[in-house]
C-alpha cells in the first residue's frame, strides 16, 4: 500500500501568508484511469489520444463557445492579486500553481496563444504559451489539487470562479482520454448500480434493515428506513455513505427519527439511492445530466410528492441550482413545498412547528461548532432568506444543543474554508494536498477548542465528514470530533412511544 | 503490478489491491499486512473472513454498522464500535481489510 509520506504542517496560532516556492506540488498526481471502460462507460476515449494537442484545443474552443462565463472568467482577470491568498492549498503548500490566479493561469496562457490576437502573434507580451505536454500534465496535477470551493471567487473584484475553470480543464482532459480514475470509476457505478459505493439493492436494504433492528433495542420503537416504497409522500435522497460509514449514518439515523415524528411518510430509493453528483467535479453536463435524471425517474416510479436531499455539499449545489435544468419540470410534486428540499429545512420547519419533542441535554456532553460546506456556503440558500444556507443549520443545532459557538468570523459563512477533500480530491492518492488543505480549517477549529472549549464540528456534507475523520488525527484530534448535524437531531429527539430507562428491567418484573 | 505470494504471483492495482477476486489465498493476506508491519491474529481473520462472506452475498463490501454489528454479536458488545476495528486495522477497517481479503477498494465519498 502506497504510505503517505509526506511532511505535516503544524498548526499555528493563524494561518500566515506564506512565500512562495515553486513546485512544492509539482509530484502530487492523482491516479490516472487505467481501466478503459472507467472513461468509456462515461463517453470519453479510453485512454489518452494521439491528437490529444489538436482535440484539446478543439474543446477548449467548444466550452467557450458553450460557455460564456468561461470566456469571461479567461479574458477578465486583471492580476490585482486579491485571490493570492484565499486558497486553502496555496496557504499550506506555497506552491504558486495552487494560488486562484496560478491555477487559473495554467488554462489561460493556452488560451490566449491560440485564441486571442495578441496571444496568437506576441505571445511573450501577455504571457501565451504553447500547448505542449508539460502544460497537459500541469493541468492534471493542479486542476486536481483545487477543490472547487469557490473560496477566492467571493474575493475577486470581477467574480472568477477558479471552480469553473477547473471544471472546464478537466473535462477537456476527460474529452482526450485523460481522465482522473477517482471521480470516473465513481460516475460509472453511479450509471451501472446507481450509487458512488456501488452498492446493489440488497446490500441497502441488508443495511437498512439493520438500522430498523437498532431501532426497536435501543429504543423499542419501530423507525422504519424505507426502500422503494411506493406511494410515500417524500423521496429522501441521501448520499450513499450515509449507508455505510460513521458518523454519517448516524445522520441518517436522525433523519429517520424526523420523519418517524413527523408521521410523515418516505422512502429511498435503489436506483437514486446517491445524493452526490461527480459529474459537475468533471464538468461534464452530460454526465451531470444523466446522474440527475435518476432522481426525477424515481420520484416519478415511486409517485412521491416531495424530493428531500440528505446531508450532502455538492449534491445540494446540483440540487438547488440545477436540477430543474438537468431533470425538470417537477410539476408532477407538490407545489406548497420548495423542490428540492433540504433536510435542514426539512428540519427546522418541523421544529418550528413544535411537532418534535427535543432534549438538549441529550447532547450536553459536547460543545459544538459548525463548518460551513463549500458548496452549501457559496453556491446555494436554504429557506426564503438570504443566508438561510448559515442560520437553518445553526438553528437546527441550537435546538438540539446547548452548547453552541462559532469559529473565527473569517473562516465561516461565505468565507468558510473548505474541508480539503471536495471536488473529486478525496482520495488517498491525495492525501498530501488533502491534509494540507485542511489547515486553514484545522487552525480554526483548534482556536475554537483552546479558547471556547469546542469539542466536536457538525457539517452537513459526507465529503467534509469522511475527510475530516481522516485528517483530524494528523494533527492531534480525535476521528470522531466530526459529527453529523442529523446525529445530534437524533440524539435530542425524544420518540413518542419512546422507553424510558428501567423500562426493561419492570418488564422482566412483570414476567 | 503484483505480489509474490509462496512463489506464485498476483496481480495488484495501483493502490495495492487484488485485481481478481477469485485469485486470493489466505497468504495474500498476511504477506499484505507483512508489508505494512502487521501481524494477523484471529482477531484481524475473523473480520476478514466476515468481509469475504459479505461479499459473496451482497457484491459490496459491508457497512461499517453492519460489521461493527456483526462483530458485536460474534465477539462481544464491546467489541462492536469502529475503535476495536481501527485499533485492529489502523488504516481504517473498510480499506485496510478490504485489501487484505483481496475485495476491491470501496470508493465514493468515504
Amino acid at each position: 500500500m502506497a504510505k503517505a509520506e509526506f511532511d505535516v504542517p503544524e498548526l499555528q496560532e493563524y494561518v500566515d501568508v506564506p512565500e512562495v516556492e515553486e513546485g512544492t506540488m509539482a509530484h502530487v498526481k492523482s491516479f490516472v484511469v487505467t481501466k478503459p471502460e472507467h472513461n468509456t462507460d462515461l463517453g470519453f476515449p479510453g485512454e489518452l489520444v494521439e491528437d490529444w494537442h489538436d482535440k484539446a484545443l478543439e474543446k477548449l474552443d467548444d466550452l467557450r463557445g458553450r460557455y460564456r462565463s468561461l470566456q469571461v472568467f479567461l479574458d477578465a482577470c486583471v492580476k490585482c492579486g486579491s485571490c493570492t491568498d484565499k486558497c486553502q492549498y496555496f496557504l499550506s503548500t506555497k506552491d504558486p500553481k495552487n494560488m486562484p490566479v496560478g491555477r487559473q493561469d495554467l488554462l489561460r496562457k493556452v488560451y490566449r496563444r491560440y485564441f486571442t490576437f495578441a496571444g496568437k502573434y506576441f505571445p511573450k507580451l501577455v504571457g501565451a504559451e504553447d500547448l505542449t505536454r508539460e502544460t497537459l500534465d500541469d493541468w492534471y496535477n493542479y486542476y486536481h489539487q483545487c477543490s472547487q470551493c469557490r473560496r477566492c471567487s467571493v474575493f475577486c473584484p470581477y467574480g472568477i470562479d477558479t471552480a469553473e475553470i477547473s471544471m472546464a480543464a478537466r473535462e477537456i482532459l476527460d474529452s482526450i482520454g485523460y481522465g482522473q480514475k477517482y471521480c470516473n470509476e465513481i460516475i460509472a457505478k453511479v450509471h451501472k448500480i446507481g450509487n458512488n459505493l456501488g452498492l446493489p439493492g440488497p446490500a441497502i436494504e441488508n443495511t437498512l434493515e439493520g438500522l430498523e433492528e437498532d431501532m426497536v433495542d435501543d429504543f423499542g420503537v419501530e423507525v422504519k428506513f424505507p426502500l422503494d416504497v411506493k406511494g410515500a409522500e417524500v423521496l429522501l435522497v441521501t448520499p450513499s455513505a450515509d449507508f455505510f460509514v460513521e458518523p454519517h449514518v448516524d445522520g441518517l439515523i436522525g433523519y429517520g427519527k424526523v420523519f418517524h415524528e413527523a408521521g410523515i411518510s418516505w422512502t429511498m430509493s435503489t436506483t437514486a439511492s446517491e445524493a452526490g453528483n461527480f459529474g459537475m467535479f468533471i464538468g461534464s453536463y452530460e454526465n451531470m445530466r444523466r446522474v440527475a435524471l435518476r432522481v426525477r425517474e424515481a420520484a416519478l416510479e415511486l409517485g412521491v410528492k416531495r424530493i428531500v436531499f440528505g446531508e450532502c455539499g455538492h449534491a445540494w449545489r446540483v440540487a438547488y441550482a440545477f436540477l430543474n435544468t438537468l431533470a425538470g419540470p417537477f410539476d408532477f410534486l407538490d407545489p406548497d413545498y420548495p423542490v428540492p428540499q433540504h433536510i435542514c429545512e426539512f428540519t427546522d420547519d418541523l421544529i418550528k412547528e413544535g411537532r418534535l419533542n427535543l432534549d438538549k441535554s441529550q447532547n450536553d456532553d459536547m460543545v459544538l461548532t459548525f463548518h460551513d460546506s463549500c458548496n452549501v456556503a457559496r453556491a446555494t440558500r436554504m429557506g426564503d432568506k438570504p443566508g438561510g444556507q448559515f442560520e437553518i443549520p445553526r438553528n437546527v443545532i441550537k435546538a438540539v444543543c446547548n452548547n453552541y459557538v462559532d469559529m473565527h468570523q473569517d473562516t465561516i459563512g461565505e468565507k468558510t474554508f473548505c474541508c480539503g477533500g471536495g471536488g473529486g480530491l478525496l482520495t488517498d492518492d491525495l492525501m498530501e494536498t488533502r491534509v494540507n488543505g485542511a489547515v486553514p480549517r484545522m487552525t480554526a477549529l483548534q482556536n475554537a477548542m483552546n479558547e471556547k472549549g469546542v469539542t466536536h464540528m457538525a457539517a452537513i456534507c459526507a465529503i467534509c465528514k469522511s475527510q475530516f475523520t481522516k485528517v483530524l488525527p494528523y494533527f492531534g484530534m480525535e476521528m470522531d470530533q466530526i459529527v453529523s448535524v442529523h446525529q445530534l437531531v437524533g440524539n435530542a429527539l425524544i420518540l413518542t412511544t419512546q422507553k424510558s430507562e428501567g423500562d426493561d428491567e419492570e418488564q422482566e418484573n412483570d414476567d | 503490478m503484483a505480489i509474490e505470494v509462496d512463489g506464485k504471483s498476483y496481480e495488484v492495482d495501483e493502490e495495492g489491491y487484488l485485481v481478481n477476486l477469485d485469485d486470493w489465498v489466505p497468504g495474500i493476506a498476511n504477506v499484505m499486512s507483512a508489508e505494512d508491519d502487521l501481524e494477523l491474529g484471529d482477531e484481524h481473520w475473523d473480520i476478514i473472513n466476515f468481509l469475504r462472506e459479505y461479499y459473496q452475498e451482497y457484491q459490496i463490501a459491508p457497512a461499517v454498522r453492519v460489521l461493527t454489528k456483526a462483530v458485536g454479536k460474534k465477539l462481544g458488545k464491546e467489541k462492536g464500535n469502529s475503535k476495536y476495528l481501527y485499533a485492529l486495522f489502523p488504516y481504517g477497517p473498510g480499506k485496510q481489510a478490504c485489501r487484505y481479503a483481496g475485495l476491491p477498494k470501496p470508493t465514493g465519498c468515504i
